[in-house]
């Protein structure tokens, strides 16, 4: 199942500069790895030691964050679009 | 003489102007200590975590800042703005009035209370305090485009503000945002666009364009940092307006949190710099029970917080997934305060009884903070023989529809003094 993941600016060193890379899985966690195994570290900057989503990382599978769903084991269907985007405080 | 060059994530990045960000130092990452140099940037490269501005504090006086304008500039040293900032054109917000509230004291059985009064800014909420820092730091980095997701009080702030500076503004917010609110945006901007989803999903959507468009600031995204401080002259002026010290007890509205987090850091800065004495104080954090995880959190005596999704009137105050929530919950539990909710029925009448006592209209999110202050006094959370502070951060006249079906004429007659003495009131 081949998935599309927005990369945040701070993490584009790990992508070679690329802000959308294409990966694979059917769980988020599944994508991650999968991600990890493209480019190496990336998934030690998303997750912390305890394997769980850092506090201050937003990840959205589709429109929706993932907090709302299954978290690391929510699906990820053929062709969805994954986001990870740091939190911000300020409205 | 020597330049700051900021970290460059594109060779093109131009160099930064000596002195553009007063004394600040640095970016310094809040959860794990990360430096990170001046620039637009935002979230820590280690674990991100938010940057906070680092700084070189110099000496500053009591007398020197009681010198300068009557507007936040005043207070320029402590802020990541040039010591020339008043030749730039900006809104000039800040240094609100601080009113003795009497009657409403008498009311809720509290001896000494004040409210804050922040609604007289230009753009009527406390947000131009914040837009004017994010402003300065957008001009210093040669910034094409000044932006925000809002709730409402932001997009109006960052519209006026970048028309008057002459620079382009593109501001975002959820289509479902109260009428008001959007004309005082789209009055100052052509670019206001109404985004179909709540402020988490504009927040959402601001975050992806940062990432993707060069020269854009947004305020309240890339250039966080700078703006985040502008709240800290809130914090500032009360101590200052209270003759240079604190108050024992400050209520204050949550929606990011990010104004609770900074009123605290001016405090302790205040403390730091022998401006004040220092001394404890308890600070409170006021939600709507529509939009309430930092209040749920705190109840539950939990460290995480769980997002929700909003459904509340107070809609400035509706944002589901707070990114400084955490800190608020450790700001109020450090100092002894608490973090409580209402209903949209007592927003409403605490915005009713806010005008009746005081002459105050406030909009929903005061309404929200006197009416969290009425409960922790009812619930003997807080002591009301202390001296106590309540903020109001933003105008009645922009939620206008949130009182409009529970005030009105009290009769109406024919235009005779017979129908007059009719009603009682004569
Ligand atoms: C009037 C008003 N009060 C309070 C807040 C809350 O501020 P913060 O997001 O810093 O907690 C906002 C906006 O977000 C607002 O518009
Ligand atoms: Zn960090």
């Amino acid at each position: 199942m081949s998935v599309s993941v927005r990369i945040p600016t701070i993490l584009r060193t790990y992508t070679g500069g690329e802000s959308e890379v294409t990966a694979a899985g059917g769980t988020l966690a599944e994508v991650l790895d999968d991600l990890d195994a493209s480019y190496a570290g990336i998934k030690g900057r998303i997750l912390d030691e305890a394997g769980q989503l850092r506090r201050f990382v937003n990840v959205y599978v589709g429109n929706e964050d993932v907090r709302f769903l299954d978290n690391l084991a929510t699906a990820t269907p053929d062709g969805t679009q994954i986001s990870v985007i740091p939190a911000v405080a300020g409205g | 003489m020597s330049t700051v060059v900021a970290e460059t994530t594109t060779p093109s990045e131009p160099t930064l102007r000596e002195g553009a960000f007063g004394h600040a130092k640095g970016l310094s990452c809040r959860e794990c200590g990360h430096a990170v140099e001046l620039g637009p940037h935002y979230a820590c490269p280690e674990c991100f975590g938010p940057l906070e501005i680092a700084y070189d504090f110099p000496q500053v006086t009591r007398e020197e800042i009681e010198a300068g304008p009557a507007n936040i500039w005043r207070y320029k040293a402590l802020l990541p703005v040039p010591s020339d900032i008043e030749q730039s054109p900006n809104m000039e917000p800040g240094f609100t009035r601080l009113l003795r509230a009497n009657n409403l004291g008498r009311e809720l059985g509290i001896d000494n209370l004040w409210v804050k009064d922040d609604s007289t800014n230009p753009t009527n909420s406390f947000k131009d305090r914040v837009v004017a820092c994010a402003l300065s730091a957008a001009t210093e980095f040669h910034a094409k485009v000044f932006a925000c997701p809002s709730t409402g009080n932001l997009a109006n702030a960052v519209a006026a503000a970048g028309a008057r500076a002459g620079i382009k503004t593109v501001v975002f917010i959820p289509s479902n945002l109260e009428k008001p609110k959007q004309v005082n945006s789209a009055v100052y901007t052509d670019s206001l666009i109404a985004v179909n989803g709540n402020y988490d999903d504009v927040n959402k959507l601001a975050s992806e364009i940062a990432g993707e468009e060069d020269g854009w600031a947004f305020v309240n995204v890339n250039v966080r940092p700078y703006y985040a401080e502008g709240s800290k002259t809130l914090g500032y002026e009360i101590a200052e307006q209270l003759g240079w010290r604190l108050p024992d007890q400050i209520v204050i509205p949550v929606a990011s949190g990010s104004q609770l987090t900074k009123v605290d850091k001016a405090f302790q800065e205040l403390i730091k710099l022998g401006l004040v004495e220092d001394k404890p104080y308890k600070v409170y954090g006021a939600q709507a029970e529509g939009c309430s995880p930092v209040s749920v959190a705190y109840k539950a005596g939990v460290d995480a917080i769980r997002p929700v999704k909003p459904d509340t009137i107070a809609k400035s105050l509706a944002i589901g997934n707070p990114a400084d929530g955490i800190y608020v919950l450790d700001i109020c539990r450090r100092t002894g305060g608490a973090v409580e909710d209402i209903t949209d029925d007592q927003v409403r009448e605490a915005i009713v009884l806010l005008a009746r006592t005081e002459g105050i209209f406030t909009e929903t999110a005061g309404g929200t903070t006197v009416g969290v202050l009425k409960k922790l006094v009812e619930t003997g959370q807080l002591d009301t023989s202390l001296e106590t502070v309540v903020i109001n951060t933003g105008h009645g006249l922009k939620t206008l529809d949130a009182v409009a079906d529970s005030v009105g004429p009290a009769a109406t007659i024919d235009p005779s003094y017979a129908a007059f003495a009719a009603t009682g009131l004569a």
